[in-house]
């Protein structure tokens, strides 16, 4: 039993090297560029896809071959992460944050598709390491001694990176920065080279979590989302820009996955407890509720906004008569459209309508509400499966199973918003990304309620709405109604407040209002809203899978919000029907879609800083304003 | 040495410097009195660059330097000290000093962390104290060590008086008088009329973005008729 145990912990501190490194890099780049790096994850993926390709160059066998390559492929991706801040990140340090976050989105998928060009879509295992191949006995149990070396990578470089930040000039300046970049620059400091040197380092530090994986994991083109959310958890659970606590939370994730996967099932009362099904998401509980008691991580600070980063929200002013009339218009031509389109066209645009609700409520909650939520497809996905499940195992028929799945959906957005609304900012982000994990894992393992990973089956609409046409027109009647009522609602007094508390929380209490509750009603709104999408969603496809909340749907609602502009309450639809027909046309002509739309949401980030609604506004403006009032914006 | 004409500053489509003038010579000590909101810190922060001005002339010692960054506009040898401090508070005194420090340069005093705790005692007993963990009026202290660091030739004070106990303005003011006595020229802004008659050679008295008076010091105290106009309350 001790042997077991000591062998368990044993694996857990070799675990947690790997996952160290990638979230101090992580960590570092947030403290001073202030941005979320969602392509973190693909450098650690490239890292290990390098380090295989260098040993492949250098020889299997020797163990300098060995070592070289997980240097080598460490560096290049350093590099790699340098060009990335050279060439894409560094023209948008100014813009509103959210865009910046859009920019690593295109990023992974870019990476993506670079590696599956490069090195395929099978599996790719490297060599043991040459000299490390045995195992050593500790208490009669074998343990394989590459992972000593593991256990001993992540406390030197720990060292190492306290030395570097607390002992050099560079990560004085480093430190200093993460506070206030602005000073630092105005006391001459060229900030570009430092923000390039930074994102070296972070990118170094996650090439070499992956390179030194080489020998323990495949090299595969999953690893970029599942090692991101790794590196998220724990940068959250020991506090954003804690090197330290990147390290003891690490060390905390991977003891408890460990023993999770050594206890195995447990039975207490006759009750089978599955400890080993558990790894999938006892990250995601364990930051839940860090983060409940914690709000700021176990090691982390409140964080202060960066200086001279922050950009004040503009106006959102009431809809006049011109916009409701444009919006009619474009309602009407819309249902004039199964006259002119096909089958095809009208399942386009029906996917677009339901996108179009699910983005809407997104950016409600993003935009007016200010909370950001990187886990939206979990309201989603509970829309999809609460109709899903009362249509099959209750037999309701469509209209009411439609209006269940809002129910559905509103009540776990009040739950998951009860504990949400108590953070703010990413912290907040990463609790809604840790929540939609949670409602993922039960719906992919409880095979016997929602189907498991194959999902469910035969959910059809009813006899008068199978007609593509029909349900191509409920569709639009449902998108109009829940995207004009959100409007409506940003408009009327709970809007104001929930604005108001976007942009001073301190000044809404100090005026009397209980602002968490309003959040906590308006985050269940959202979710609700969300949750109908879902609904229409499931009945339209006529069967849905865990997919239906998994990260990647999330992704893609933030991306359809961000793409349309933050600042605008058309944005979102734009948005989504930008990217639904972008991925629909360019996914049916190549296997390389994920690089065509990355490219195609970067030259938009880098053209359009202010999203592709917030552009045509912006020059609509513009163009009426009169010219002497054609001022410099700063 | 420092040349201002026809400046322009925006915040966002707020219109704050109106063609604003302004000159400061070597060795001078120069003050730009005005009212809270006169645009006395949009000045300061236009000439070093964190404000990037709309139109005009910025020339410091025959170079324009109103379209750089503020990196080399810093390195051009010209000092900034923002009025809210900005101290690195995770950052010793020692490691704030160290952000600040550039080569020394020809034709300015060369500051080295000794010679800056000369300069002010009370820094040097507390050398590795966090800069969130001392007063306001030690944290203005570090605040102009730490921009000296850097050898400037002018040097740009934002309100250094500001929330000081008077035997800490006292202290300022000599502090000053020190920095011109090396040979530096100060550019400083001020709404304190008392604190800038004990340092500035010469004022200028800007309002709502524009320039309303310029003349030596000793000539404004004597002009009631101007500070009733623009600086009394």
């Amino acid at each position: 039993m001790l042997a077991n145990i000591v062998i368990q912990f044993m694996n857990g501190l070799a675990g947690a090297s790997s996952l160290f490194l990638v979230a101090a890099g992580l960590s570092i780049i947030f403290g001073v560029s202030r941005i979320v790096n969602f392509a973190h994850g693909s450098l650690y993926m490239l890292g290990i896809y390098l380090a295989y390709t260098f040993v492949e160059f250098f020889g299997r066998g020797s163990i300098l071959g060995f070592w070289g390559a997980v240097l080598f492929g460490a560096l290049s991706v350093g590099v790699i992460g340098a060009v990335i801040e050279i060439a894409v990140l560094r023209r948008i340090y100014r813009a509103p944050e959210l865009f910046q976050l859009l920019a690593t989105f295109a990023l992974v998928l870019i990476i993506k598709d670079v590696a599956l060009y490069i090195w395929g879509a099978e599996d790719l295992l490297g060599p043991r390491a040459p000299g490390l191949r045995g195992a050593v006995e500790i208490l009669g149990k074998r343990f394989p001694q590459y992972d000593l070396v593991l256990i001993v990578i992540g406390p030197v470089v720990l060292g190492l990176l306290w030395l570097l930040l607390n002992r050099t000039r560079w990560g004085t300046l480093v430190r200093a920065a993460t506070q206030d970049r602005e000073m630092v620059g105005a006391l001459g400091v060229n900030q570009a080279w430092l923000f390039t040197s930074v994102f070296f380092l972070g990118a170094f530090l996650a090439g070499l979590g992956g390179a030194v994986q080489l020998p323990r994991e495949p090299a595969q083109l999953m690893l970029d989302v599942t090692t991101i959310s790794d590196a998220f958890v724990i940068v959250v659970v020991g506090g954003m820009g804690s090197i330290g606590g990147a390290f003891v939370a690490a060390l905390l994730i991977a003891q408890i996955k460990a023993f999770c996967i050594g206890i195995g099932d447990v039975t207490v009362f006759g009750i089978v407890f599955s400890f080993s099904k558990l790894t999938l998401v006892v990250e995601f509980i364990v930051m839940a509720i860090v983060l409940v008691v914690r709000p700021w991580g176990l090691l982390g600070k409140p964080q202060g906004s960066q200086r001279g980063a922050s950009t004040v929200e503009p106006l959102m002013l009431p809809l006049n008569k011109g916009f409701w009339a444009i919006t009619v218009g474009l309602l009407l031509a819309l249902t004039a459209l199964p006259l002119v389109g096909d089958d095809f066209l009208l399942v386009l645009f029906i996917d677009i309508a339901i996108f179009a609700v699910f983005a809407a409520a997104l950016h409600f909650l993003m935009g007016p509400a200010g909370m950001v939520s990187f886990g939206h497809a979990a309201y989603f996905g509970l829309g999809c499966y609460g109709a899903a499940l009362l249509f099959l195992k209750l037999k309701w028929p469509m209209e009411l199973a439609l209006i269940g799945s809002p129910i559905v959906a509103g009540i776990g957005a009040l739950v998951f918003g009860w504990f949400c609304v108590r953070l703010s900012g990413v912290y907040l982000a990463m609790l809604t990304l840790a929540f939609a994990q949670i409602a993922w894992s039960v719906v992919f393992q409880w095979d016997a309620f929602t189907g498991g990973s194959n999902g469910l089956i035969g959910i059809w609409p009813s006899a008068w709405a199978k007609d593509k046409t029909i349900f191509y027109l409920l569709a639009m009647a449902i998108c109009a109604g829940c995207v004009i009522l959100l409007w409506r609602v940003v408009h009327a007094p709970f809007g104001y407040v929930l604005r108001a508390g976007r942009d001073s929380p301190l000044r809404v209490d100090a005026i009397g209002i209980d602002l968490r509750r309003f959040q906590w009603y308006g985050f269940a709104l959202a979710g609700a809203v969300t949750g109908l999408a879902g609904g229409l969603y499931t009945f339209s496809k006529g069967s849905i899978s865990p997919e239906t909340l998994a990260i990647p749907r999330s992704v893609d609602g933030l991306v359809m919000v961000l793409l349309g502009g933050v600042q605008t309450l058309t944005g979102p639809v734009v948005g989504a029907a930008l990217f639904t027909w972008l991925q629909d046309e360019i996914a049916r002509n190549t296997e390389y879609w994920r690089a065509i739309l990355g490219f195609t949401v970067l030259a938009i980030v880098l053209a359009f800083p202010a999203g592709v609604a917030g552009f045509a506004k912006i020059a609509w403006t513009r163009m009426r304003a009169r010219p002497e009032a054609g001022g410099q914006a700063a | 040495m420092l040349k201002i004409s026809g400046l322009n500053s925006f915040y966002g489509r707020a219109h704050i410097l109106f063609d604003l003038a302004l000159e400061a010579n070597k060795g001078e000590v120069v003050v730009l009195l005005g009212r809270n909101g006169a645009g006395k810190s949009t000045t300061m922060k236009s000439i070093i660059g964190l404000v990037q001005p709309s139109a005009g002339s910025i020339e410091f010692e025959g170079k324009s330097i109103e379209r750089q960054s503020p990196y080399r506009i810093a390195r051009a040898g010209l000092g900034y000290v923002p009025e809210e401090r900005r101290i690195f508070t995770d950052l010793t005194v020692m490691e704030n000093l160290e952000v600040g420090r550039q080569p020394s340069r020809d034709g300015a005093p060369t500051w080295t962390p000794e010679r800056l705790f000369d300069l002010f005692p009370n820094l040097g007993r507390m050398k590795d104290r966090p800069g969130g963990r001392m007063s306001g009026g030690e944290q203005q202290m570090l605040t102009i060590a730490r921009t000296l660091m850097g050898n400037p030739r002018l040097i740009l004070l934002d309100e250094p008086s500001e929330g000081l106990a008077p035997v800490i303005v006292e202290q300022m003011a000599n502090t000053i008088r020190e920095l011109k006595r090396e040979g530096l020229a100060v550019l400083l802004s001020e709404q304190n009329l008392h604190f800038s008659e004990m340092v500035a050679d010469r004022a200028y008295i800007v309002e709502k973005g524009r320039i309303r008076y310029s003349g030596s010091m000793a000539d404004l105290m004597r002009d009631t008729e101007v500070r009733a106009a623009f600086l009394q309350v």
